[in-house]
């Protein structure tokens, strides 16, 4: 989900430079659109037709009205958009179609009937899942496989060469003729309909949608996945959330054992802080990554100590 | 050639020319009280070089905005090559054939060179976001746009560093890139505004060697530049602009001899002591940054 994300971030951020400080707006709608649309008696596929197409209009109306304002006024309407996203569906107004603060349960049964695998236990060494949570997590990758491929092919593209340049001085990219407005507003629902895609299949996983699953802090969680694979890079959002991931468990595993095992003394960290302990620990990592490696994992060395302007 | 064309025409502001590919009429731009740009009537030669001068501040920048579209102004109508162009968006312009470049010049830092020269190429199929999908249909024409940025970078010196980052570049090959991408373009009309400033001398020699190759090869040349050796060394035509207006036009000898000129240079108003004489030959320093516009 964090990579799908990032993957749809990357294209607004990384390539365009746009700072969309709302994308998990575009997970929101998403993943409402699918449910919404599944709880009004349409099918799943309808519905995920329906979350993405939500989210490129998202990106349009995002777009729209402050593309041609400086990009800070961007940020600020998109971080506002999303929040106004998320307590309207929490809003008691729009019960009847979002249930509230309760969120939809249950609407993503025709994705595990077509699940392949027999019911069962599945793992590699320790680590085990059911076959629903096996489907999942094998069309999850497919998907973030698929939407990486896209995204790969779009920017290896003149198209891609058009957007860097925009990142780089949009004037410039406007006096060699190009239509700077429309390649901004093209990032922006593409990024915005990869961004759903990751709302809908946290939605389907988990069969259920929560307003507050989709709290301002995903986009900037999202933000770190882009940063620290690389920004700018095709695999550098999948990266850098397969290692987002690995930090905050690996430091919540280590911390645990070392608490039980009674390595760190009770008075300084007992088991219930280890929860909060990791994300200092995550937070410290990221701080020493931008300082010893600012281009992230994937990024060139070179490219980052080109002052932009 | 285009010093012949230019032969009958009066040395008097706004006077008609026998061929013109830019006409602008009644061109103004107010910013709040002050007026930045106020022409009445201004035709610019084609095939010609010619050169916008001026004290700082006497918006020359402001106009080189409002006629390709980086600004609108408050009134007035403009006409390249007989197309109107009022309202028109700059990159609308830009592919009708009229390319500017930059006071601060804008190289795209983090592309490489032959991204910021292919990124000039107009009418790319791959730059549409479907058109990106199907790669054997923009494959050969990234091919020809490749061997036309070559031929440029070889003619600019840069060829060497075709793979380097435009950020690497020093002040002076920036401007040259910024030269030959707008050339990828295939202008017309190209508007260079201070192409020389900031560029050591030796460099200075050979842009003014390719911007008289732009003239021989037809294409017509409009250029803001400071340097009064440079500028009465390669225009064919002078156009002198003084707080918004139009003071003076004609060929080098006779704006150098025009009572208006100097005024505006070193008369009433300006004080500046480092401003250059006109017509002495003499250098001014040349400021890598004026406050037009």
């Amino acid at each position: 989900m964090f990579a799908l994300a990032g993957v749809g971030l990357n294209v607004m951020f990384g390539y365009t430079g746009l700072l969309n400080f709302g994308h998990v707006g575009s997970l929101l709608v998403g993943g409402y659109g699918t449910a919404i649309t599944v709880n009004l008696g349409g099918s799943l596929w309808l519905g995920i037709l329906v979350g993405m197409t939500a989210a490129v209009v998202l990106g349009l109306v995002y777009g729209l009205p402050t593309l041609r304002l400086r990009e800070d006024y961007l940020a600020i309407v998109t971080i506002a958009a999303a929040e106004i996203l998320r307590l309207l569906t929490r809003s008691s107004a729009l019960e009847p179609l979002t249930q509230g603060v309760f969120g939809i349960q249950k609407f993503a049964d025709e994705f595990y009937e077509l699940n392949p695998f027999p019911r069962g236990s599945y793992g590699i060494w320790r680590i085990t899942w059911d076959a629903n949570t096996l489907w999942a997590i094998v069309v999850g990758w497919l998907v973030v496989a698929l939407s990486v491929w896209f995204v790969w092919a779009l920017t290896r593209a003149p198209w891609g060469r058009v957007l860097k340049a925009i990142r780089e001085d949009e004037d410039a990219a406007r006096s060699l003729g190009k239509n700077v407005f429309g390649y901004k507003l093209q990032s922006l629902a593409i990024g915005g309909a990869i961004g759903s895609l990751a709302g809908i299949f946290f939605a389907v996983q988990t069969q259920s949608v929560n307003p507050d699953s989709f709290q301002p802090l995903f986009t900037f969680l999202a933000y770190a996945v882009v940063i620290l694979g690389g920004p700018g890079r095709v695999l550098g959002p999948v990266v850098g959330s397969i290692l987002f991931w690995f930090l905050l468990s690996f430091t919540e595993a280590i911390l645990r054992q070392a608490v039980s095992a009674g390595f760190i003394p009770d008075w300084l960290l007992n088991a219930q802080e280890v929860a909060a302990v990791r994300w200092i620990l995550v937070g410290l990592g990221l701080m020493l990554l931008m300082t010893y490696r600012p281009q992230g994992l994937f990024g060139s060395r070179e490219e980052t100590l080109i002052d932009a302007r | 050639m285009p010093a012949e064309l230019l032969a009958d025409t009066q040395p008097v502001p706004g006077v008609p020319k026998p061929d013109p590919v830019l006409v602008a009429d009644g061109v103004n731009r107010h910013f709040g009280g002050l007026v930045a740009v106020d022409i009445d009537h201004l035709e610019v030669q084609r095939g010609a070089i010619t050169g916008l001068i001026g004290p700082n501040g006497a918006g020359k920048t402001t106009l080189f905005n409002l006629l390709t579209g980086f600004d609108t102004p408050n009134g007035g109508t403009w006409a390249f090559s007989g197309r109107a162009l009022a309202g028109l968006p700059a990159y609308r312009v830009a592919r009708l054939g009229m390319v500017r470049t930059f006071q601060l010049t804008k190289a795209l830092m983090r592309l490489t060179l032959m991204e910021n020269m292919k990124l000039g190429a107009t009418g790319q199929s791959g730059e549409s976001a479907i058109g990106a999908l199907l790669p054997w249909r923009w494959r050969q024409q990234e091919k020809e746009i490749e061997a036309r940025a070559e031929v440029l970078l070889e003619r600019f010196t840069l060829a060497d560093m075709r793979d380097e980052f435009a950020g690497t570049l020093s002040g002076g090959q920036r401007k040259l890139l910024e030269l030959a991408r707008a050339l990828m373009v295939e202008p017309a009309l190209i508007m260079l505004d201070e192409p020389m400033a900031g560029v050591n001398p030796a460099l200075t020699e050979s842009l003014l060697v390719h911007i008289k190759g732009l003239r021989d090869e037809g294409m017509s040349v409009v250029f803001i530049e400071h340097d009064m050796d440079v500028i009465m060394d390669i225009s064919d035509w002078i156009v002198v602009m003084a707080e918004g207006k139009l003071i003076a036009e004609g060929r080098p000898a006779d704006v150098a001899a025009n009572p208006a000129v100097i005024d505006a240079y070193l008369g009433r108003h300006h004080g500046e002591a480092a401003t250059p004489g006109l017509g002495t030959g003499a250098v001014g320093e040349r400021p890598d940054e004026d406050g037009d516009g």
